[in-house]
């Protein structure tokens, strides 16, 4: 957690009161989580009235995607767009609702290069434009970085409310929800420096949904639980931090070029797109992830491989899949971030280990 | 030294994993996850491979203190072990896939992998021993008889041996238990597992039928008179007396066994129990353990079932095959499975029985 956060948190976690309450202590509590919520608005750029607190990303796309269909469907609009490289947090809540709620989830293809094919969508609305509930495109992706044209997306779905998980998005790149003009919009704290277990939805002012969660109605109905004020205001003081998106691409790229001079035959994923400054998809043809996160583990550096299912399996990812990747090329895929406090000395120390790695990793596969 | 210890998410392992830990070792957990699909739960003591026991692996691994890694080796698995059970009962004979696993998964696969990264060997918590002595590392009985799976490690080669650590071989599982209690261990008292863990229902003969079919065959006796028929020839083992369905008695009245198991023509052929006896038997595809065995007769014990007894013999090697010689009978025993050959408590090597007379 950044020190700023943290300082918010264990402030907050030493005050009595609850939110909701009416009495000094817990007016106390609400006038910091206000304070909370105005500045997440601000980072965002969307209202404060427009911010509901979750427990997590994963919470607040469940509850734009199901409450934006079910919105839907109640005027008889029964279909689900997503897009192939959705997290699992859009995914699996569009395979639900097509298995319970009998939507039809049609899910839009991605380019070579990891980028949303936008004539697909184009020819999808023009046809169908009238029977679609909700869109669902991420901002940008998780595991190779890549920036979606949620402008573009926009434009297309014309009225179709529009949701999107800019969880990866958000402080690495400009990201105002004002101008994206989409309806629903996914943050989480984690990815910031804030806590885990903190999320919020930015949902347009007004814009009734149904709740998945029914209690005390404390997120405009739309979201019941009692506000977790310490990591609320600790989320936002990890909004408030600044993050220098120079610095980091500066480290990506002297990443890149290392790793091209020492493996000649790995390649970067996604490296013709615009893409965040902190990701680096890399395959290394020969190898399996899995060995590779071991062996760079045991020399100190965390890496990480796409997804694991629950027996803790290592998965091809699903997103080189889409990016005509081969089960074994997906396999050979390994994801290095890099933060803001990552420095040069940090990516001249994983390019010194890289080349036994691989060679090692290469041997185990052979 | 710098060790994978497999660890299935049972005590065994888990113990084995702490032991290696504090004899100085360098270790890391991997948990082999062996079944594409893996259950959610344990149902009793049946099996392993599910998704529990990988919890149950990774908790074991961080109240050791070690780092801990899932490796997938559901393909490896299933063309090695499961195609090679379901074929060997499709040519009639009886296979252990357990040994079929030591062999082409534990210390090959991973064995292979861990050595390649730079590992020394691979800990499990197998119930043996190794010893090292004048011919180099050779494989011992446990000192627990009642627990010793020397008889399922029985395939693996002198350079296999070499990178496996059996840190559980001096001691009972009674003791095993209470010190994974000692060690805090939450699955100090988790049931052990049994039967074949690729068949989590237990029904073996049903798993087989699903995947084998079931086509109606004949019964026969020993002169080739039919005498009945069953429900798919692979369901069957040579010795056994129940559920034969026959309809047709024998002139005294005597029970009738299985005697062979003809998979190209479909047919179960039964007989006296007199007729069950065998006195030698003849392995293929020998391993040696250590010294290779020559062919001069030696005196020994020859063992036949996981936890068999150990029996008497001569054995030799014509160049082919291993050939051992019972001092008394035996009654009832398949082609398929393996004949260990030991001197003592050591294992000598083993082979797959193909012939018996």
């Amino acid at each position: 957690m950044s020190p700023a956060a943290f300082l918010a948190m264990t402030d907050q976690l030493r005050e009595l009161g609850n939110p909701s309450s009416l009495h000094t202590h817990g007016r106390a509590t609400r006038k910091r989580l206000e304070d909370a919520r105005e500045v997440i608005a601000k980072a965002v750029n969307c209202l404060a009235s427009e911010v509901i607190f979750t427990a997590s990303g994963t919470e607040a796309n469940n509850i734009a995607l199901k409450g934006l269909f079910w919105s839907g469907k109640s005027k008889g609009k029964n279909v689900v767009v997503i897009s192939a490289i959705e997290h699992h947090a859009i995914l699996d809540p569009a395979q639900w609702l097509h298995t319970h709620e009998g939507a039809e989830v049609i899910t839009v293809p991605v380019t070579n290069d990891g980028v949303v094919n936008v004539e697909f969508l184009e020819e999808l609305v023009a046809q169908r434009g009238s029977e679609i509930a909700v869109i669902s495109i991420m901002h940008s992706n998780n595991e190779t970085g890549v920036l979606q044209p949620l402008q573009e997306v926009v434009a297309i779905a014309g009225n179709i409310p529009v949701h999107t998980d800019a969880v990866q998005s958000f402080m690495k790149t400009p990201l105002s929800y004002n101008e994206l003009g989409v309806t629903a919009l996914t943050l989480s704290a984690h990815k910031i420096g804030g806590p885990l277990g903190i999320g919020a939805l930015i949902l347009r002012r007004a814009y009734e949904i149904p709740a998945l969660l029914h209690g005390g109605g404390q997120e405009r109905e739309i979201r019941s639980g009692t506000l977790n004020a310490p990591s609320i205001v600790a989320f936002a003081a990890s909004a408030d931090t600044s993050y220098d998106a120079n610095l980091v691409s500066q480290l990506r790229d002297s990443f890149i070029a290392g790793v091209k001079e020492l493996i000649p035959d790995a390649y970067i994923n996604g490296e013709k797109s615009v893409r965040l400054p902190g990701i680096v998809n890399v395959t290394f043809p020969g190898t399996q992830s899995d060995t590779l996160l071991l062996l760079l583990d045991e020399a100190q550096v965390s890496a990480s491989t796409g997804s694991a299912c629950s027996a803790g399996v290592h998965e091809a990812s699903h997103v080189l899949l889409s990016m005509g990747h081969t089960e074994e090329t997906a396999q050979s895929s390994l994801r290095f971030s890099f933060g803001a406090t990552s420095s040069l000395a940090d990516v001249d120390f994983v390019l010194s280990v890289l080349p036994d790695v691989i060679s090692r990793g290469r041997a185990a596969h052979r | 030294m710098k060790l994978i210890a497999a660890m299935s998410g049972g005590v065994d392992s888990a113990v084995a994993a702490a032991r290696a830990v504090e004899a100085g070792h360098d270790v890391i957990g991997v948990h082999l996850a062996l079944a594409a699909n893996p259950q959610k739960y344990r149902s009793g003591a049946r099996g392993c491979c599910t998704i529990e026991d990988s919890h149950d692996a990774r908790r074991a691994a961080d109240v050791i203190g070690i780092p801990f890694y899932i490796w997938d080796m559901a393909e490896e698995f299933h063309d090695g072990v499961v195609e090679d059970f379901l074929a060997e009962y499709a040519a009639g004979r009886t296979p252990n896939p357990c040994l079929r696993c030591n062999e082409k998964i534990k210390f090959a696969a991973v064995l292979d992998r861990a050595r390649a990264m730079g590992f020394d060997g691979v800990v499990t918590g197998h119930y043996a021993r190794t010893q090292i002595g004048e011919n180099g590392k050779t494989l011992h009985r446990a000192v627990d008889h009642s627990k010793d799976q020397s008889y399922v490690l029985s395939v693996l080669t002198i350079e296999q041996i070499e990178g496996a650590i059996f840190p559980l071989g001096d001691t009972t599982k009674v003791d095993i238990r209470v010190e994974a209690e000692r060690r805090g261990l939450a699955v100090a008292q988790k049931p052990d597992s049994h039967d074949i863990c690729f068949v989590p229902s237990g029904d073996n003969a049903g798993w087989l039928r699903d995947r084998l079919g079931s086509e109606v065959g004949p019964i026969v006796d020993q002169d080739g008179n039919k005498i009945g028929e069953h429900k798919g020839a692979y369901t069957y083992t040579i010795g056994q007396r129940k559920g034969l369905g026959l309809t047709v008695p024998t002139s005294d009245g005597s029970p009738r066994f299985v005697l062979k198991i003809e998979p190209v023509t479909n047919t179960v052929v039964v007989g006296a129990k007199e007729d069950l006896a065998i006195t030698t038997m003849r392995g293929e595809r020998p391993v040696w353990c250590g010294p290779a065995v020559t062919d001069q007769r030696q005196e020994g014990f020859v063992q036949i079932r996981a936890h068999g007894a150990a029996l008497a013999c001569t054995y030799y090697f014509d160049g082919t095959v291993l050939v051992a010689t019972l001092e008394e009978p035996l009654l009832g025993l398949a082609t398929g499975q393996a004949m260990v050959i030991y001197d003592g408590d050591r294992v000598v090597g083993s082979a797959t029985i193909c012939e018996t007379e």
